[in-house]
């Protein structure tokens, strides 16, 4: 399978495991929003030297993702996926910010690295949330919960349809692309030359199809503002689980939990 | 005079490039017939069908659906009256689940959320697609597809279906399916196909386009008897009114 081809299959993987029943998925798509989004604010707000304070956030991926019966390894391979955008990003940090921070037994270490580590922690952290969000509500609840929440209708709109013709955007590229391979017998099909023709080439169709599918919907009384039929309801119960993970996140980010725990533990011994 | 009827005068339509597309079309169709569109590739079936909607405004004649004439102010009403399907249904088929593509219409004429249940759980009851209503519309089958694109139609009670290729991409069982499904429909049907055998099925009434003019009007079955025009048309006789490949008997 080419990597197109993978791509699309896991994007809809991800929407089936969206549809499962479980109590994580029935919720309402605006208590896992929120809550996600109290989560990435608490998150990427950690000074760049912390990496011990951001430790317990893991809870939340982790116990939505067990709840939400969403596989381990799914999520892992999506992670490792995107992983290369962190690990550049930091990539510069241990050359550049050389001075020694902490020591890990008699290593020193420089805070370069302490903050790639924190960067990655971040990225993984945020990642996961992310993904465990869409793989239990699925694209369509998280853009009916962005637009209900006062979000300006065009953006879900916008990932309404992203998520939608991603699908037919892709398997045309994959058509595209066999068709090149098809006829350029093991060599790269005469390079980038021709890889810029395919990518304009996509570019005139898509904008064709958009035009098909605005004709389509103003066929059937588009006037701007798409309507999502399904109701939601919020209940006593959505509004404990935002609440009481925020709660939790307001109070990881204030204290930094493992180092009670370690003091308190320490104390104990001592 | 119905909201039913169709009658078309003069059309002409030339494309921003210069390319006339249609050369003075006049046709009319009277309430509940089914009339085929055929024609070459290239032929301006597509142009003329983008008319009867008001997508694309005539360079010089006029269309009209009953007793109104398409124009800009009357297209909302126009475009509730006739219902399109397209020839791709991923260009008709955009929301995320099939249920909310079927509703599209039905929210946007402002009907209350029961009404929309009710004619949504109808449409897609009327072209058997009731059990895939939580799919999303990408992950269907071809027939599937064309059967939800027409339900989405169905949905807003038009009196006129006017359908692209509907038996494009589909499977000889899917096609027959289609073909006795379209039979059951009392609305105006106009239909442009390149298969002459479903109009034959379906139209009593075909319309030859050949560079952008009608070059006949009549009864389908005489149509589809006169080799002469059918050759200069650029056509052949449907499969089903040729003598049999094997032994040969008309």
């Amino acid at each position: 399978m080419s990597s197109i081809e993978t791509g699309l299959y896991e994007l809809g993987q991800l929407d089936r495991l969206a549809s499962q029943d479980t109590s994580v998925h029935r919720l309402d798509p605006r208590a896992k929003v929120i809550t996600t989004l109290v989560f990435l604010v608490a998150v990427v707000s950690f000074g760049k030297y912390d990496i011990l304070g951001m430790l317990p956030f893991a809870l939340f991926p982790i116990v939505m993702a067990s709840e939400g019966q969403l596989p381990f390894r799914f999520l892992v391979r999506k992670l490792l996926v995107v992983a290369p955008f962190a690990l550049v990003i930091g990539f510069f940090n241990p050359w550049i910010d050389r001075e020694i921070i902490a020591y890990l037994g008699g290593l020193g270490i420089s805070g370069g690295w302490i903050s790639y580590a924190s960067i990655i922690i971040r990225f993984l952290l945020t990642t996961s949330a992310a993904l465990v969000l869409i793989g239990t509500t699925g694209m369509l609840g998280v853009c009916m919960a962005i637009e209900r929440l006062g979000a300006p209708d065009v953006f879900a709109t916008q990932l309404l349809f992203l998520y939608r013709y991603i699908f037919v955007l892709g398997e045309e590229a994959m058509r595209m692309a066999r068709a090149r391979a098809l006829r350029s017998f093991g060599s790269r099909g005469m390079g980038v030359h021709v890889y810029g023709q395919m990518l304009g080439q996509l570019l005139l169709r898509t904008y064709d199809r958009a035009q098909r599918v605005y004709l389509a919907m103003q066929c059937r009384g588009f006037d701007g503002h798409v309507r999502i039929m399904r109701k939601l309801h919020l209940t006593s119960r959505d509004v404990a689980f935002t609440l009481g993970w925020s709660a939790a996140f307001v109070l990881f980010r204030l204290y930094n939990v493992p180092l009670l725990v370690g003091q308190f533990v320490t104390g104990l011994i001592t | 005079m119905s909201h039913h009827s169709i009658a078309v005068t003069n059309l002409a339509f030339s494309y921003p490039d210069g390319t006339a597309a249609l050369n003075g079309v006049t046709f009319e169709i009277t309430h509940g017939e089914s009339v085929a569109i055929v024609g070459a590739n290239g032929a301006g079936k597509s142009t003329l069908l983008m008319h009867l909607n008001g997508f694309l405004s005539p360079t010089s004649g006029s269309v009209r659906i009953g007793d109104i004439p398409v124009t800009k102010s009357t297209l909302p009403g126009i475009r509730k009256t006739v219902g399109m399907v397209f020839q791709d249904p991923d260009d008709q088929l955009f929301m995320p689940t099939v249920f909310e593509d079927v509703a599209f219409g039905p929210m946007n004429l402002g009907l209350p959320a029961e009404e929309v249940d009710t004619r949504v759980a109808e449409a897609l009851t009327r072209v058997g697609a009731l059990k895939l209503k939580d799919r999303p519309p990408y992950r269907l089958s071809g027939g599937e597809k064309r059967a939800v694109a027409i339900a989405t139609v169905l949905a807003m009670w038009p009196n006129v279906l006017v359908m692209d290729e509907p038996s494009s991409n589909l499977d000889p069982r899917a096609r027959r399916r289609l073909i006795e499904l379209l039979g059951t429909f009392e609305h105006t049907k106009i239909i442009a196909t390149h298969d002459l055998d479903l109009a034959l099925d379906l139209c009593d009434r075909t319309i030859i386009m050949n560079d952008g003019v009608v070059t006949a009007d009549g009864p389908t079955s005489e149509i589809f008897s006169d080799d002469a025009l059918l050759d200069a048309s650029g056509l052949e006789r449907p499969l089903s009114m040729q003598g049999c490949p094997v032994c040969g008997s008309a």
